[in-house]
Order: structure tokens, then sequence, then C-alpha cells
């Protein structure tokens, strides 16, 4: 049958990709830590205090983009999903699947970037593998890290705490990412200046935390997009959320390259964003903290959390009207029309 | 990029949307045609914005939606043959064809690939001589300038292994087709933006002519259709019919004739099948005379099977503008964006995908 095959939108971290953990890996795997869903696993070792453990693998194409390369990536991402549970991270490992015929200059260009970023988050890379495959069975070079952190007493953040009157907090625009990565695969013959905003988010998340402990849940919405993530809080938490598009910052680069191509910024996925829905009485106090970082500068409220619909995500149009905002459905593609 | 904001000024839209609200005259059906302009109604959440006495409705120019059983078939058997490489939009991979899709052919080992631009598909050829490359052409006027740029680099090249599966469409004899079975009442037309302009504005003068309904050529932000939807009412409280141009930032009523010259190059107009259409003379693009060498179906093995419809799916009546997704027994139930059962669900501009996102009202 070939409907029992995994397709390319299996991995793209919108509804297919849900679906696959829910329907096939939860319920054979299924754990109360894993059933967390949230980007880190968060338990007890002993009664000194709670690890946060995570892994993600990496598959960009291109390998080297405006703004970053799959080095970085593999830093920021996994150091990105200790931060999102509150966790201080502490320790990376690096696993490097080698296509045969990669040409060790880029090995070695990718490797100074990783150590770099491992830097930049105050990481270390204390374990790694290496494994070579016949040229064509993978795109170059595909890695994969995994990450433990420490999560501070007292921190209990979750995509599962938010609550209603939470004020909603972006840290800045969204869409260079995806957008950054499309232009350079595809040449489209764009002049462009739009840049990856891949970024480790350790150190604002820790200042975020120092300005409040009321901080609920936080998401970095990579894949998928701000949408795709808004909307997972939404269903884990109970609650509705509400944004407002006039209040969501895009890049005017940004906004015209969705615009040419017929894409929605709401599903464009990020590398350096976060999402915090915190008490609204302390969201000032957060922004202002967050706007000390280079990575929160551009930190806004962009809406606020509701009692119903539950797990629902609505957005208040700029133009007076309200459409529901749904998870990414497959991936997005240029408009034909 | 300052465009963007401007046409997308609340005090502006709602101006427009309050002289829309005025409406007295009886109730009106405003079809928008493009695929674009219902995504964008829906992002935008404009139906919302107007009074119940104004009416939209969903045309066929959506054109992945068009694109019938049949023809993917084609491109499924093509892509199948172990010497093909298959490359086309993103948008057809999951759209079901009789069997599987495109997408299920992939991942079943068939190489298909996903190209953003025709001239990706030339590239693929010139870069796997021993493989015979197809390009799976599909899209309305807006494509089809630069599919037939790529078919006349193809053959200044001298590529032997390029080869072109046709699933283009005009969309005016489409528009002539729903008027003519008038199955459907339309008291104004909003034309598609990024059709226009390259074939301007002259090709829709029987719409007003022949069938007195008036049509304005709009563009995609929230402020433009809200100011096509407001020219409508205000032709239609006038007693006028013509064809206005709102999006006159970009559309000339000559179009751009060095488009039209590139297609002529390429291209020669024949009958062509529509999904829930049926077939339209003058509705479709062929290679011209002298392109031949370029022809998928003469040149490449293709064992298809008889084509089948999926019996509960309604996707023809849709495209019709006779019902709304809803009414559709499988709409959001046996058929889903993940598990789309018809084109209209599969889209990104299928009418039945925009009515499941953004769920109207919401």
């Amino acid at each position: 049958m070939p409907r029992a095959r995994v397709l390319l939108g299996h991995g793209s971290g919108g509804k297919l990709t849900h679906q696959l953990i829910e329907s096939l890996f939860l319920s054979q795997l299924a754990n109360p830590i894993l059933k967390a869903l949230d980007d880190s696993a968060v338990f007890s070792v002993d009664s000194r205090g709670r690890l946060a453990f995570t892994t993600d693998s990496y598959v960009v194409r291109p390998l080297f983009f405006p703004g970053g390369d799959i080095g970085r990536l593999a830093v920021c991402g996994t150091v990105n999903d200790l931060a999102m549970v509150g966790a201080t991270p502490l320790y990376l490992s690096a696993a490097f699947i080698l296509e045969e015929g990669l040409p060790l200059a880029d090995l070695r260009r990718i490797t100074a970037s990783l150590k770099g970023a491992a830097r930049e988050a105050g990481v270390k890379i204390v374990a790694g593998d290496t494994k070579v495959v016949e040229r064509g069975s993978a795109d170059g070079l595909f890695i994969n890290t995994a990450g433990l952190g420490l999560v501070p007493e007292g921190v209990d953040i979750s995509g599962s705490n938010a609550r209603p009157g939470d004020a909603v907090i972006l840290s800045g625009p969204i869409g260079n990412h995806g957008i950054s990565v499309l232009l350079e695969r595809q040449q489209m013959g764009f002049v462009s200046t739009v840049k990856s905003d891949v970024a480790p988010l350790n150190l604002l998340v820790a200042a975020m935390l120092q300005a409040s402990p009321n901080i609920h849940a936080l998401r970095d919405p990579t894949r998928g997009g701000l949408a795709t993530s808004l909307v997972e809080m939404a269903r884990q938490s109970g609650v509705a959320i509400r944004i407002h598009e006039g209040k969501v910052p895009v890049d005017e680069e940004v906004a015209a390259a969705c615009e040419i191509l017929g894409y929605d910024p709401l599903y464009v996925a990020n590398e350096g964003k976060l999402i915090a829905l915190v008490a609204p009485q302390d969201a000032p106090g957060v922004i202002r903290a967050m706007k000390k970082s280079p990575y929160g500068r551009q930190a806004t409220i962009i809406g606020e959390v509701l009692a119903e619909p539950r797990g629902k995500v609505l957005m208040a149009t700029r133009v007076g009207g309200t459409r529901i905002v749904d998870m990414l459905s497959g991936e997005q593609f240029p408009r034909i029309c | 990029m300052r465009f963007l904001t401007e046409f997308r000024q609340p005090a502006l839209a709602e101006a427009l949307a309050e002289r829309i609200r005025r409406w007295s005259g009886p109730p009106v059906s405003l079809m928008e045609v493009c695929g674009t302009h219902t995504v964008a109604i829906f992002r935008h959440g404009l139906r919302g914005l107007l009074p119940p006495q104004v009416r939209l409705l969903s045309g066929p120019g959506c054109p992945v939606c068009v694109t019938p059983n049949r023809e993917i078939d084609k491109a499924i058997a093509l892509a199948s043959n172990p010497g093909v490489i298959l490359a086309t939009f993103g948008d057809m991979m999951k759209v079901p064809g009789s069997y599987s899709s495109l997408a299920e052919a992939k991942a079943s080992g068939a190489d298909v690939r996903v190209a953003y631009s025709p001239m990706e598909a030339v590239e693929i050829a010139q870069g796997n001589p021993k493989k015979a490359v197809v390009f799976f052409g599909v899209g309305f006027e807006t494509t089809a300038p630069t599919t037939a740029a790529s078919l006349l680099e193809a053959k200044r090249l001298g590529l032997r292994n390029f080869f072109f599966l046709s699933a283009h469409k005009l969309v005016p004899p489409a528009l002539m087709a729903l008027l003519e079975a008038g199955e459907v009442r339309i008291d104004g037309l909003i034309c598609p933006g990024h059709v226009s302009t390259i074939i301007g504005s002259r090709p829709y003068e029987f719409i007003p002519r022949d069938y007195a309904i008036p049509c304005v050529i709009s563009g995609f932000e929230p402020v433009d259709i809200l100011q096509a939807i407001a020219m409508l009412l205000d032709m239609r409280a006038e007693g006028k019919a013509e064809v206005a141009i709102q999006y006159r930032r970009a559309v000339r009523p000559q179009g751009n004739p060095q488009a039209l010259e590139t297609m002529a190059g390429a291209f020669q107009v024949g009958g062509a099948e529509w999904r829930g259409l049926g077939p339209i003379p003058q509705s479709g693009l062929h290679l011209r005379d002298g392109m031949e060498a370029f022809a998928a179906e003469r040149h490449l093995e293709m064992k298809i099977r008889p084509p089948r419809e999926a019996v509960a799916c309604r996707c023809g009546e849709v495209l019709r503008g006779l019902i709304n997704p809803p009414e559709c027994s499988i709409f959001g139930t046996g058929c889903t964006p993940e598990h789309p059962v018809g084109p209209c669900m599969v889209s990104t501009e299928g009418t039945c995908a925009a009515w499941f996102l953004y769920k109207p009202g919401g």
C-alpha cells in the first residue's frame, strides 16, 4: 500500500508530524515524561534537582546560508530546546553522519561554527560520534545533537502551564530563517539581505527568569512557525490564545518575499525567536529585561491567553476581521496562481 | 515594500467596509475567480466585514484544483518510469489522482522533484544527461510565460532529454463556460490580478457585453479586495456593466506584450479538460508546431489505467460555485488537508483548504 509509507510532509513539523508522533511513537513509547511533549524532557535524578534532556537532528539544505550554517543550527537548536523549559544548558553531544565526498574544508568550517555557537551559549560538547555513508545517502552531512541542562529550583515552565490572562510575548520579527534558507536554496533571483536569525536563546531566558518568577510557558517557534507553536501551547494548556496581526513583527523584506511567494509568515521557520506566556503584571518587566539582550531587542506583546475556545488560536486581523490560526499542514509552497 | 502596509491600513479598510455595508440594493453574489483571492479573503477575515446581502462565491481559479485526475495519472505514470525524473510545483505533490498522488509515488521510489520554477527542471535535465526529465507544467496565464521561457531555453540549449507535460490552462474560456452553463447566479466578478498582469483587461470584455455582469480586476491586499467589491456594487447601483481595473499598479489594459509573445513562442491554444467543468474548447496550452520534440506524451512510455473519481468528493460543484465546502459530506471529516480526497482541499489556494484552515466567522 503506497499510503503506508512515510511522506516528506511527515517531517514538516506541522499536523502530519504531530499525527505521526501521537499515533505511532507516543502510542508505543509513552511514559509520563515523554507525554509532556515539551521541547525538553524534565525529570528528577535524585533529591538534588531536576535535569532537562533533549535531542534533535539537523538536515538543512544548503549547509551554509546567510546568517548561519548547519553547525551553528545544531548547537542553537538544542540549546534552545533546553532553554524553553527554563533549564541552564550544560553539556551537548554531537553526532555527525557524513556523506562520502563531502569537502573536508566544509566540515572544518562547520565544526568551527559549531564551536563558536557552543562558546556563545556557554555549553561544552562532551561526546560525539562519526559515521560515513555512501555518496547519495545523505545531503552532505546530517548532525544530531543531544543536550543536558539543569532546571533551577522553583522554575516550572511548560507548554501546559499557560493561564487565561497571560500576556503573549514574542522576542522579535518572524520568518527570517525560513525565508533566508529558501531564497538561498532556490536561487530565486531575488536580491535579498534577509539573514537567518539562528541564535542561542539561553542567556535571554536567564535574563527573563531573573525579571519574573511568573513565566508560565516558553517555546521557540521553529518548523511550523509561530502559528504551529501557539496552537501546540493552546492545546497543551487547554486555553485559547488571541494574537493581533498588527502587533506581530515581520521585517519588511521578509514580508515582501512572503507576499511574492504566497507564504504566510506565521508558518515560516525561525531559529532564534521565542514565545513567552507570562503573567500580565510581570510582562512589562520581562520585556524590559529582554530588550537588554541582543536577541530580544524587539520583544513585544502580540496577544493574550483566553479561557475559551479551548485549544484554539485566534487572530484579530489588521483590517478588523478575525480568523482561526491552525497548525501548518504539510509544507508551504510558492503560489502558482 | 511599504506598499504592503499601505494596502492593509485599518482606517482605509473600515471606510470601504462601511461603504459596502451601506449597500441597499437586492442581495448580490460576487464571485472571486482566483484562488489567491479566496485565501486572502479568509486570511484577512474579510467575509466577516460584509453585510449578509453581499455574498462571496469562490470560482474555478485554482490551477491545481482544476487539474483533472487523468492529467495527474499521466504525471505519475511518467514518474514511475525508472529512466525519468519528473519535476513539478510543490502544490501538485499531494493532489490525489485516480489511484495515488505524486508524493506517494515518490515515497514508493519514483524520482519526483519539487521545482520552484520551470527553469530548475531545465537545470536538472542539464545535470542528468542519461535521464529523461519531464516538467509537469500547471498553472494559468500567470505561470505559463515562465514555462514557455524554459521550453525556449531548452530548445536554445539543444536539450534532447527535456520533456514537457502540460496542464496549463486559460482563465477567460473557463469563465465563459461557467457563465454559459448558467448554473449559478453571478452579479459581479472579482477578476484575477496576477493573470491579468499578463493578459490585461480586454479578454474579459465579453463578460459585461454578453452577460451584463460587471468585472473588477483586483489586487490581493485587503484594501484592494474591499475596494473591488465596492466598485462592483457601485456599478450595479448605476446599472453599469464594464471591466474596471482596481489593480492599476500592476495591470494595463493590453497586459504584458513581452510575456504574451514568449507564451506564443512555445504554445498554441487548444481544448482542455477541467475538473468540475469538463472539456472546454480553446482553454488549454499545448506545445506549438516546431516544439514537438519536447512532448512527453509522444516520446516517453506511459501506461495509465482509466481515470476514476472519488465518489463522495464534490470539488466539481465547489469549483463551479454551486456549493460551499461545508456542504460536502466529507468536508473536514473524511477529507482534510493531511488526507485530502479532492484537490480543493490540497492546494494552498483551494477553496476547501481555505474554509478548513480559516473557518469563516471563527
